[in-house]
């Protein structure tokens, strides 16, 4: 059965010959026709088209966005209330937001003024990362226009409503993803996630006001459930996985790139060996990461157990191989992954994979914001443990003494970022056991280094070389 | 360029000892009109609290002046009405912020998984060799000499499709293998 064919919603104008990231082309194609039909509509009644379209956020954790924007009770409530849309971008596999920021500005400008106006929102922020300087350029160029136009500032289109959105640049952080860090962030602050509860900004988020943070995908699916209705959008993809889905494939695959197609309509194998044309090189499968760089990684010729609703209700057990799992959220989530952030990974058959984890330790390790100490620690010694199997200075005991290590970050930390670095070490160590335990046996334990060599030995010294770290190719 | 006339600079410069004994003195700093506006325009999209302009106001010195000196952190807390120690942690947190001078031509190859495997250790190494790079500090930043070129790994640069990818200051390149790189090494020297 050939795989099915891309449906572009989000993407539909995405390099599409000709097309343009002004206004003027924007409003050419039909742009800002669903402003003006939500804004003649009662904030109530987008949010209810948004909780019926089911639509899910496209960030990582999925959660429903309705329900998100339903923690704020417009009675109850005597605050300002604030939306930043999370452009921080910065799962690795994940490149879907740089597209839409650069390619089509206004088509997220759009859907964040809508979902502004529903949430009776007077100001807002685009949280953008620190390497999309371009980016953060092309929006604030794009405010402006829409500034011109009425579309933003003080009485829209002659509504009464007033609405300011402003561009805020991260700096390097992977942490201000995490949408409390990124509210820190914004605050002027290192970006310490906070402690939970409560857990919704929605409860205390910018500058303690309840506070709506969606991600750059989510906001511009609102502007197509205001065109399409709420129903219409919900019976795109299937039930609970509603909508479309763009889906980041990078690795070794011919054609590497960004697709999207209706949610749960496409199969893993559909995706990496038609859609993505094969392994680079006619080389065989040996693992993908399926949705950015946390999840759970799965090995190519896994079969799976997976329960299955059945006619008359009942659940039946059912297996499953790897190229057939659906990729949607429920379906990656039953073989113990995750959907994520859409972001696929793929390594072929001469990957070492104790190198892929090492390279990913050293990210996470990297990107650990140090507040607290299982990760911060935790974190720094799998990058060194994973280094020196990789790099041929392991021993056995590294194996279970990797493992320990990360089974006591999850769980015990503020943010998800416990479970986002110790979730790639579990995992490549529960399927690629054989390979990590031989490596590990074959080393020739660890080297002593000097500490800090760089401080410790002078310049060019021979003990300034053999201190240096060895080299890890992917 | 804006012009900047502290003296206490000179003899300070060399430290990021967040216990410098003028931290907290008056800034004595001529910046151009066009500084001080955008400084204004900055602190103008943080209506509820200056605090937030923190970080622009670091990118802002930063674009100034290479890098944010501890006369800058001074300038800035002031502006904002917080502590210099509150700029401080947020200077040290945040990896595109920089405290000490580095190459006017900024290399930054990603590092993370994807570009990884499409060889981007590789495009760093060559690009450290051509550059003249010897010595790579504890964040793994190298800076040439002469003061022109500075390469670092950085983490995920958000292009995973068209690895290995490498920003040239604000400029992103795809698909930089090492005969990529040399072509851009020729452009831009």
């Amino acid at each position: 059965m050939p795989a099915p064919a891309e449906m572009r919603i989000v993407l539909k104008n995405i390099d599409k010959p000709g097309y343009t990231r002004d206004i003027d082309c924007y409003l050419k194609h039909g742009g800002y026709e669903e402003l003006k039909k939500a804004i003649a509509m009662a904030p109530a009644d987008i949010i209810a088209e948004v909780k019926a379209s089911g639509l899910r956020g496209r960030g990582g954790a999925g959660f429903p966005c309705g329900v998100k924007w339903g923690f704020i009770d417009p009675k109850k409530n005597t605050k300002p209330v604030y939306l930043i849309c999370n452009a921080d971008e910065s799962e690795p596999g994940t490149f879907k937001d740089r597209q839409i920021i650069h390619k089509e500005p206004h088509q997220l400008i759009e859907g964040m003024i809508i979902s502004c106006f529903a949430n009776n929102v007077k100001l807002a922020y685009i949280y953008i990362r620190g390497e999309f300087p371009y980016g953060a350029k092309i929006l604030e160029e794009a405010i402006e226009e829409a500034r011109a136009h009425n579309f933003i500032g003080t009485n829209i289109l002659g509504t009464g409503y007033d609405l300011e959105i402003y561009v805020h640049r991260g700096a390097g952080a992977y942490i201000c993803g995490e949408e409390t860090g990124l509210i820190e962030s914004l605050e002027g602050k290192r970006a310490y996630p906070r402690i939970k509860p409560p857990y919704f900004p929605a409860v205390l988020g910018l500058y303690m006001c309840p506070t709506i943070v969606n991600n750059v995908e989510t906001l511009c699916d609102v502007k197509h459930i205001i065109k399409m209705g709420g129903a219409e959008y919900g019976k795109l993809g299937r039930p609970n996985n509603t909508g479309t889905r763009v889906i980041c494939v990078s690795g070794d695959v011919e054609k590497p790139g960004y697709y999207e197609f209706e949610t749960g309509k496409i199969t893993m194998g559909e995706l990496i060996y038609e859609v993505c044309g094969g392994i680079k090189g006619g080389k065989k499968l040996k693992a993908i990461i399926p949705g950015g760089s946390s999840a759970k990684i799965i090995r190519a010729g896994e079969v799976f157990k997976v329960k299955e609703k059945q006619a008359d209700g009942s659940m039946a057990d059912k297996e499953i191989k790897l190229e057939d799992v659906i990729l949607d959220f429920d379906s990656l989530a039953a073989i113990g992954t995750m959907a994520g952030s859409g972001g696929v990974m793929v390594m072929d058959e001469t990957r070492d994979i104790t190198r892929c984890l090492a390279n990913l330790s050293e990210f996470y390790a990297h990107e650990s914001c140090g507040q607290c100490t299982p990760c911060r620690e935790g974190a720094q010694w799998m990058k060194k443990i994973t280094r020196r199997i990789a790099t041929g200075e392991g021993r056995a005991a590294d194996v279970p003494l990797l493992k320990s290590v990360a089974d006591n970050i999850a769980g015990k930390t503020i943010c998800a970022f416990g479970e986002a670095c110790s979730w790639p070490v579990q995992s490549f160590l529960a399927k690629f056991k054989d390979e990590f335990d031989a490596k590990a046996a074959a080393g020739t334990g660890p080297v002593v280094r000097p500490v800090e060599p760089t401080m410790s030995a002078p310049k060019g010294s021979a003990a300034y070389k053999a201190a240096k770290e060895p080299v890890i190719a992917g | 360029m804006s012009s900047v006339t502290d003296t206490s600079e000179t003899t300070h410069s060399a430290s990021h000892d967040v216990h410098d004994p003028h931290l907290h003195d008056e800034v004595k700093v001529e910046l151009s009109p066009d500084f001080l506006a955008q400084a204004d325009k900055i602190v103008s999209k943080y209506p509820v609290s200056k605090r937030s302009a923190v970080m622009p106001l670091i990118y802002l010195w930063q674009d100034n002046f290479g890098y944010v000196s501890q006369q800058g952190v001074r300038w800035i807390a002031q502006r904002i009405e917080i502590q210099p120690i509150n700029v401080m942690e947020v200077l040290t947190f945040y990896p595109m912020f920089r405290q000490h001078p580095v190459g006017k031509i900024q290399f930054k190859v990603c590092r993370t998984l994807s570009c990884a495997l499409a060889g981007s250790y590789e495009t760093c190494e060559f690009l450290r060799k051509k550059c003249g790079i010897t010595e790579i500090d504890e964040h793994g930043l190298g800076v040439s000499d002469d003061g022109k070129f500075s390469v670092e790994f950085v983490e995920c640069l958000a292009s995973c499709g068209t690895g290995p990818v490498v920003m040239i200051n604000d400029d992103l390149y795809e698909k930089v293998d090492t005969s990529k790189a040399q072509e851009l090494l020729n452009k831009v020297s």
